[in-house]
């Protein structure tokens, strides 16, 4: 199973990840399209800057033990067989709990719709538009152990260099 | 051969060429693309602003990030800010090649000009009549010195007119003067739009549009005017000529040299250097043939428009032409050139020369240009183009065979001599309506739209439904590959215009010259309008640029659309992020300048736009 993984050295702060997040959850799946609907598409990841000069984009983890879920009240809130916490915005009711109890603070309010949204990894994508846009790949989408394995070749290298040095 | 390949472009000679890259692992422009991909948001639609450093700014255009950069700056007058930036730079561009031109009458006239001199005197004494310059007992060098200074001075006029604006019908110069927007001097009006666009400066999107509207009239009735009607009096007024286009135009047993960018003083000097008995009997010692010299983008139009020398390709073939591996040298002055032939070179013997002070490369051979020497220095572009041949790797030599057949050089004078010296025979045709109207085609590559299908597919679809089509730069280069520029093309136009060409010999598509040579349509449409008693905003005309990329192009369609002429654009400039932008160019203009903007990309629909337009100014002229 995939998840969306930040790298966190990389993100320049463009904020494309959020068009492409916006277009693909749009009706007419083009950015010039997009711009004029309604409901306005939202995009469900969030550009952060981190004085001084760091950004990051968050966007939800997709918790193994996910507190919105459990949280919700009026059970809108499911996770699917492929593991992805989804919002069935015909049962949401808008009380917001999901958004209070969010570590992350990654679960949206549309205005239009009265509902709550979040990041849905691109059910009809093979990979989420937000990793596909990001011209410097600080989003990747991996397994955790092959993310973990990068990390780790990364880590080994440093101490090994340490010790030269 | 491999969809993705036959997806780039609707030319055999760029899918066989790009099948030869892949193979050698050569990248293009195609593949540039591929990797900007997707390209910001932001940008596309025209919200990014850059122009003070409490930026970088972007609006959101989901409305949920910030609405105004942190001077306040609306997505409004960000984009309008933008889009004035644009017509500048197009408008500078277009206006310093005129400024070039008139550099070379003055030296010429002085004597000092390198090996140029004065082709076309009746025209000379006609444009010195514009200016009211006494012609009468006096030398064609005097004539031209007063003209070269009294032109030269266009550019840094500040309170106007630039004498070529009066070539317009008065009404439209009324409406200019009227809105506030009739150019008081070409570098001012450029200058006024950095000025502007400066932080707090104008911060009105319509001020700041009608600003546009006056700088890119600057561009087409004065520094593209100049640009063209001086090239005429140094170099000749074209007249219809026959030549060949495409990669096929390359000579595998020669020594092959392109001209390559866009001012015509330095390829006129190529080419008499080319000829160089001296050059050619070098040619002959290294192994060659002789010397074969071909053009590519707007230089390519402006020695086939004079010369007959064939063009090799356009805006996206320019790698291409070095991939075949039979180019010794390609040389470029300014505009246009793209910056990775100093790599793409190194793959091959070919040299890269660059000639102008002005626009160096990485991975150019630097020979620079001065006219005061010009021969001189076009001999030494030459001899090194010619010492390149021994080190062609004949294993890598890969040249398609196509190439067609294209008569052009329809300058304004060409087209009223092709009628017989007068206009009548055309009004004639478009009053009976054998020809409904005309559209002026034409612009750059752009690889977001497959090579060439835009152009040829929009100009079939016009000329079937006998609308005459006049065009120029890359789009008259991909219409002449097609076989448009023929009169046999006529069987691929409607009844009326197909007997029409017919009767003159002429083809449905009349090639008229460079980028800058657009200001021969606006003196086209101005001479129509004149004869007609009405303004250019009341004919059934219309412009297109159906594959545009560059800066230049938009100060164009700006200019043509300031000039009353509605004009539908292949590609979405970057402005969608204000819809009060996208509304005053596509239909608020109308009301004011008589011309507006439309998108469209798909070109059957441009098409069908273009001629319910042409069919509704008929019927409001009652024809």
């Amino acid at each position: 199973m995939k998840e969306i993984f930040v790298r966190l050295d990389r993100c320049l702060g463009c904020h494309t990840c959020e068009i492409a997040c916006a277009v693909e959850h749009s009706q007419s799946k083009n950015l010039f399209g997009a711009i004029f609907e309604h409901p306005t598409p939202k995009r469900r990841l969030f550009v952060e800057w981190v004085a001084p000069e760091h950004k990051l984009p968050v966007l939800c983890r997709h918790c193994e033990d996910a507190p919105c879920m459990h949280a919700c009240i009026s059970g809108a809130i499911t996770r699917t067989p492929d593991g992805v916490i989804i919002t069935d915005e015909a049962k949401c009711i808008g009380c917001w709990t999901c958004v209070m109890v969010c570590p992350y603070g990654v679960i949206g309010r549309h205005l239009e719709t009265h509902t709550a949204y979040r990041c849905d990894r691109c059910p009809d994508q093979d990979e989420p538009a937000c990793v596909s846009a990001c011209p410097t790949k600080a989003l990747v989408y991996r397994t955790v152990e092959e993310f973990s394995a990068d990390v780790r070749q990364v880590a080994a290298t440093e101490m090994l260099a340490g010790e030269g040095g | 051969m491999k969809e993705e390949i036959l997806n780039k472009s609707i030319d055999p000679t760029v899918h066989d060429m790009l099948a030869v890259a892949e193979a050698a692992g050569l990248e293009t422009v195609w593949e540039r693309l591929e990797q900007q991909l997707p390209q910001c948001g932001f940008g596309e639609i025209g919200v990014c602003c850059r122009n003070c450093t409490m930026g970088p700014c972007r609006i959101d255009p989901f409305g949920e990030g910030p609405t105004k950069g942190v001077c306040g700056a609306t997505a409004d007058i960000i984009v309008a800010r933008n889009l004035l930036r644009m017509i500048a730079a197009g408008a500078a561009a277009h206006s310093d090649h005129g400024r070039d031109i008139a550099h070379t009458l003055l030296l010429t006239a002085e004597g000092k000009g390198g090996g140029y001199e004065i082709k076309d005197a009746a025209k000379l004494k006609r444009l010195a009549a514009e200016y009211d310059i006494p012609t009468e007992g006096r030398t064609k060098e005097e004539i031209a010195l007063d003209l070269a200074k009294a032109v030269y001075a266009e550019f840094g006029k500040q309170e106007g007119p630039i004498q070529f604006t009066r070539r317009a019908p008065a009404k439209r110069v009324e409406l200019w003067q009227k809105l506030n927007v009739d150019p008081r001097g070409i570098d001012r009006e450029i200058v006024e739009c950095m000025h502007r666009t400066h932080i707090g400066v104008d911060n009105d999107y319509v001020n700041i549009i009608l600003h546009g509207l006056r700088t890119a009239i600057s561009d087409g009735w004065g520094g593209s005017m100049v640009a063209t009607e001086l090239s005429d009096v140094l170099f000749g007024t074209p007249k219809p000529v026959w030549s060949e286009a495409n990669l096929g135009v390359l000579d595998e047993k020669m020594v092959n040299i392109i001209v390559h960018g866009h001012e015509p003083t330095l390829s006129e000097m190529i080419l008499a250097a080319v000829q160089d008995p001296e050059l050619v009997a070098l040619a002959k010692e290294k192994g060659a043939e002789g010397i074969n010299l071909a053009g590519s983008c707007c230089t390519g139009n402006e020695v086939l428009m004079r010369h007959g020398i064939p063009l090799a390709g356009n805006f996206l073939q320019q790698e291409l032409l070095v991939i075949t591996g039979a180019v010794e040298a390609i040389i470029v002055d300014v505009q246009c050139i793209m910056p990775s032939l100093g790599a793409l070179s190194a793959c091959f013997h070919t040299q890269f020369i660059s000639t102008s002070y002005k626009a160096k490369f990485p991975g150019a051979t630097h020979i620079e240009f001065h006219e005061e020497h010009a021969y001189d220095i076009a001999k030494e572009i030459v001899r090194t183009a010619v010492e390149a041949f021994p080190y062609r790797a004949p294993e890598k030599v890969h040249i398609p065979k196509e190439k067609v057949k294209l008569m052009a050089g329809f300058s304004t004078e060409a087209i009223v001599g092709a009628l017989g010296g007068t206009l009548d025979p055309l009004l004639d045709v478009i009053k009976s309506g054998a020809v409904k109207g005309i559209a002026g085609v034409v612009g750059c590559n752009n690889p977001k739209i497959q090579h060439d299908y835009a152009h040829v597919n929009l100009v079939k679809e016009l000329i079937k439904n006998d609308i005459l089509v006049v065009n120029t730069g890359c789009n008259a280069i991909a219409c002449a590959k097609a076989g448009l520029l023929v009169p046999e093309g006529a069987e691929m136009a409607g009844d009326g215009l197909k007997a029409v060409c017919k009767a003159l010999g002429i083809p449905p598509v009349l090639h008229m010259g460079s980028c800058v040579d657009i200001s021969r349509i606006l003196v086209v449409c101005a001479a129509v309008a004149n004869a007609l008693g009405v303004d250019i905003s009341d004919l059934p005309v219309a412009g297109a640029a159906p594959e545009w990329m560059s800066e230049k192009a938009v100060s164009i369609g700006t200019y043509v659309v300031a000039s009353g002429v509605y004009t539908v654009l292949g590609v979405a400039p970057p402005i969608l992020g204000s819809p009060e932008v996208v509304e005053l160019l596509t239909a608020g203009a109308e009301g004011v300048i008589g011309g507006k903007f439309a998108v469209e990309p798909d070109p059957f629909k441009a098409a069908q736009l273009i001629i319910d337009h042409i069919a509704a100014k008929r019927r409001a002229l009652g024809i």
